[in-house]
């Protein structure tokens, strides 16, 4: 049992002076991605169904290439930032540090990988 | 770590059940949650009877009736039995709210009356409010001043006493703290509804000279950004006021002042 005030244990450590970019950064990307996923869906939606050299070449124009290349980043950063949120509210202690490492990794790797796979197809 | 059961030693039993005034034609069920440090026993829920023809309208009206007529064992906070000290804040029919103030017809059925949700129990309805209240201390809720005192008083203009309207009218009673599932998960960090609430007010008052230093304190991702507005606060206030605009407002201006 620890002997502290009321108000030591609600101040806690203070605060960690961050947060808003964490927020701002959730909004810039729900805000992109409002964009990005429409675009995606049509752009994506007109190469399905094609044979596998009329896809290289539709992924060889830059529009639907780029669209693409955007929405893996912006998705996977978002997933990323929203996962972050999920693990500080319902995990505390050592696993939440590991979590969010592992959540990190896998997500930049995902979008590390899905541009590789948009520039084999575009270039 | 988010818990999805109650400890063993919380778990609800079924209590005693107290006989029915005789000769009532108008007889109430009333089903309260009781528990006390004294025994070692698990809380239980007892099932009480009142005559409605002899009891006044409120919530409060028939605990007080129980305790007096019934069972003087029960206990709860009461005060001002006017919606303005927020003492007897309890969980009616599954609300948040001040048992002086909510009337027994707007509830359908048994009326099931439980403690604040999520805070230790002192006894009986009676939460453990002791770190809500320091919660709320930590945000300074006092005018912060650093120019000299003025020879007769603070000025501030009827436009800028208005923004204070749905602010100051807290009675700090925890409805909206213990409403609010990210208080009910990271309660020990972050700060609630109510403790923002006012410290949003204070942050908005003209007069008050330590805005930048008010909002260095709350730019942490569990005292500030907990709040997801969900809601549940606005819903849940007996005073009407709505604590997750109140907090938007302060991440706006977090926001503001970065970008």
């Amino acid at each position: 049992m620890a002997f502290l005030t009321d108000r030591k244990r609600a101040e806690g450590m203070g605060s960690a002076k961050t947060g808003t970019q964490h927020a701002w950064s959730m909004k810039k990307s729900s805000v992109a991605l409002l964009i990005l996923i429409p675009l995606f869906v049509f752009t994506f939606g007109a190469a399905l169904g094609g044979t596998y050299t009329e896809v290289l070449i539709y992924y060889s124009r830059p529009f639907p290439a780029i669209v693409a290349a955007l929405t893996i980043v912006v998705s996977f950063k978002h997933f990323n930032d929203g996962f972050q949120t999920l693990v500080e509210d319902y995990v505390h202690g050592p696993w939440e540090k590991w979590l969010l490492l592992g959540m990190t990794c896998i997500s930049y790797g995902a979008a590390g990988v899905g541009l590789f796979a948009i520039a084999r197809l575009a270039l | 770590m988010v818990q999805f059961t109650l400890p063993k030693n919380s778990k609800i039993r079924t209590g005693k059940t107290w006989p029915k005034p005789e000769g009532g034609t108008n007889v109430r069920k009333f089903q309260i949650y009781r528990w006390t440090p004294d025994d070692g026993e698990n809380p239980r829920v007892d099932t009480y009877f009142v005559d409605m023809d002899k009891c006044g309208p409120m919530v409060l009206d028939a605990l007080i009736k129980i305790k007096n007529e019934i069972d003087p064992t029960l206990t709860f906070r009461r005060s001002c039995r006017e919606g303005i000290c927020g003492s007897c804040a309890m969980n009616i029919d599954g609300i948040n709210t001040l048992a002086c103030i909510y009337g027994l017809d707007d509830i359908k059925g048994d009326v099931k009356i439980y403690p604040l949700p999520h805070m230790p129990v002192v006894r009986d309805l009676i939460p453990d409010l002791t770190h809500f209240y320091a919660q709320h201390e930590s945000v300074m809720p006092w005018l912060e001043t650093k120019t000299n005192r003025p020879a007769k008083e603070w000025k501030q203009s009827i436009e800028d006493r208005k923004k204070l309207d749905g602010l100051y009218e807290c009675v700090m009673c925890a409805c909206c703290s213990t409403s609010c599932p990210s208080y009910w998960w990271n309660g020990d960090r972050y700060l609630g509804p109510a403790a923002l609430l006012h410290a949003y007010r204070w942050i908005i008052d003209s007069r008050d000279e330590a805005t930048g230093e008010r909002l260095d304190d709350l730019e942490d991702p569990f005292k500030l950004y907990r709040c997801h507005t969900i809601m549940n606060c606005a819903k849940t206030c007996p005073k009407g006021l709505n604590p997750a605009a109140a907090i938007s407002e302060i991440k706006k201006m977090m926001l503001d002042r970065a970008v």
